[in-house]
């Protein structure tokens, strides 16, 4: 039992996000039971599991997106920082801005290279151009983006190769300075090498930011997390350390998985 | 040692594939030869549908065709030539008894005056006027019930809407005629009860549903991804909806602008009722009595002798009426094309 908790015994004050006996329900649907876990300050932290066991529902939990799925019905409590994200007087707006989010289809706006990753900025109600400007360029240099893009910052987004769109969607979510970046399958539609880029960027961007990861490749979890969660069937069955979760699984199940005996 | 469970697992799912596909039985045979053509009814078929499509377009040619049949004899037939000069039908023209040079139809009159030019004034300035009106509220309309409206409003109120497409436009007519006009001189105090803006209203009714519906289909079609990638970013909900959403569904928007244009100025009976009918020639009076290109022909086709001077007139505002619309129509459609094309990038 001892890998259920290491995390949290390790350091115990590097928690960016805690999760407090949460449920989500879609209608009847109990997509989430009762999960409690803690997410450790930049670090990654991979969610596995087969389809439809909960993991993408529950990283979604984790900066409000599911408030705007009209039959979501959410219980328990999340804290960033120490401040539930659930609390009545908080608006799920500034949560999203601390709490940035990379889906599995890159999904850039019909605009220019400049212009998305503007585009949270300002909404923010950044006006200063130079200030704009900077800040383009420092993330898409942190999205590893800026060498390929820089001559054609004003030329449409969506001439983009797939790596390229999904490495921008990363730079647009950058761009607001996130503290927690959650990527939702981020590579399942690229090809291997756009795959292998986004994975050493994910590595780099650990230094700065608290990444959880939801991926159906145990490889990429391996590669990629120090942390791992397995969910199935809206219950997470195990964390831990990555090493200790896919050498010395303490589940039947999380073995069983991993193994690819099910899944 | 992860690498090693890593791979058992890669095994174990490789093997499992295996045993789910299923192959084509060795025995089975194969009959190439006989199936290298493509089966002789769905070349029918083909053929059928190609035909059906530009049976489509074959008939709006024809119609075209017809109607500019009755118009172009003016060009050298001795009756017309000695009724009227083809230059005044474009012309201002002082006529006897007038001071200045004048855009005038007086097809009754003595001489009979026939200038297309206030008619057509008439058809843009109602038409414009009522685009004005509903534009803003159609595509408003619709922003609303696709991003705000809760449920249960939206289930009521878009097939109210639509609905109001499927009034005959002669109810709306009356409507204006009787409603409309008396609210509008009472409320504004316009000196003619009948006029421009009235019938402007009447249109819009019309049109409304028009830009609703096709608006709100456009709005709906915009990716959803989109509007999550902007909630993610931390963008409001009036955000998404003026930055986003409305941005990427401008194409269809713009479709919408275009179908309810050809619809508005293509209107006979709401205009032939509620504008007064009097070919006034003023350009932004909108107080004013007005006579569509519609209403005249509808009006005094019915009264005219055929291959009359009169008549080749009627029709040759028909067939103008007609290359009007099909340009518009066509740069509308070009501008869309445009739009799309920046929106999706070459």
């Amino acid at each position: 039992m001892s890998n259920l908790t290491d995390a949290a015994a390790e350091a115990p004050n590097d928690v960016k996000m805690e999760t407090r006996g949460v449920n989500v329900y879609y209608g009847d649907n109990h997509a989430i039971r009762n999960v409690d876990f803690d997410i450790t300050d930049r670090s990654v932290t991979a969610l596995i599991g087969p389809s439809g066991c909960g993991k993408s529902t529950y990283l979604r939990a984790l900066n409000r997106m599911n408030d705007t799925i009209y039959s979501c019905r959410f219980e328990g409590r999340i804290l960033l920082d120490g401040e539930n994200i659930y609390d009545r007087s908080v608006d799920p707006v500034e949560v999203r801005r601390r709490v940035g989010m990379v889906f599995q289809k890159s999904n850039p706006f019909p605009k220019s290279i400049f212009d998305n990753v503007a585009f949270g900025l300002r909404i923010g109600g950044e006006k200063d151009k130079d200030v704009i400007a900077e800040r383009v360029e420092e993330s898409l240099k942190g999205a590893a983006l800026w060498d390929e893009v820089k001559d054609r910052l004003q030329s449409s987004a969506l001439g983009l190769s797939g790596g390229q769109q999904q490495r921008l969607c990363i730079a647009r979510c950058l761009a607001v300075w996130p503290e927690v970046i959650l990527m939702d399958e981020p590579a399942s539609a690229l090809d291997p090498i756009a795959t292998a880029k986004i994975e050493e960027l994910i590595r780099e961007l650990r230094e700065n930011y608290t990444i959880v990861i939801v991926t159906h490749s145990m490889q990429q979890a391996a590669r990629v997390s120090d942390f791992t969660a397995f969910f199935y069937m809206g219950e997470l069955i195990e964390h831990g350390k990555t090493d200790n979760m896919f050498t010395r699984p303490s589940r039947k199940r999380t073995e069983e998985y991993i193994s690819g005996r099910f899944g | 040692m992860t690498e090693r469970v890593l791979e058992a697992s890669e095994r174990t799912r490789a093997a499992k594939t295996r045993q789910r596909i299923s192959v084509r039985p060795q025995s089975a045979k194969s009959k190439l030869a006989g199936s290298f053509h493509t089966p002789l009814w769905h070349r029918v078929a083909e053929r059928l549908i190609a035909i059906l499509a530009l049976a489509a377009v074959l008939a709006i040619a024809l119609i075209f065709v017809f109607i500019a049949r009755e118009a172009v004899p003016m060009l050298w037939e001795a009756e017309f030539a000695e009724e009227v000069q083809i230059r005044d039908l474009f012309f201002a023209k002082e006529w006897k008894g007038y001071d200045e040079p004048v855009f005038i139809w007086q097809p009754v009159g003595e001489p009979a005056k026939f200038n297309v030019v206030p008619l057509f004034i008439g058809s843009l300035k109602v038409t414009l006027l009522a685009m004005l009106m509903s534009v803003p509220l159609g595509v408003g309309c619709a922003m609303f019930i696709a991003l705000y409206a809760p449920r249960a409003v939206r289930e009521v109120v878009k097939p109210v809407i639509e609905l109001l497409a499927g009034i005959p436009s002669v109810v709306l007519g009356f409507f204006a005629l009787m409603v409309l006009a008396s609210w509008a001189q009472a409320t504004f105090g316009f000196h003619f009860r009948l006029n421009a803006f009235v019938a402007a209203i009447g249109l819009a009714l019309t049109i409304v549903p028009v830009i609703f519906t096709i608006s709100e289909d456009a709005i709906q079609a915009v990716p959803s991804t989109l509007t999550e990638a902007a909630l993610a970013l931390g963008a409001r909900k009036y955000q998404v909806a003026l930055r986003v959403v409305l941005p990427a569904a401008i194409p269809g928007i713009a479709a919408g602008v275009v179908l309810g244009f050809g619809r508005a100025i293509g209107e006979t009976m709401i205009v032939l009722m509620a504008s007064g009918n009097a070919a006034i020639m003023e350009l932004f009076d909108f107080s004013t009595s007005v006579r569509t290109v519609t209403a005249t022909i509808a009006a005094e086709l019915g009264e005219v002798a055929q291959g009359d001077p009169h008549w080749r007139v009627l029709f040759l505002l028909g067939v103008m009426l007609f290359g009007v619309t099909f340009v518009l129509n066509i740069l509308g459609d070009l501008f869309i094309q445009r739009l799309q094309k920046r929106l999706t990038a070459s």
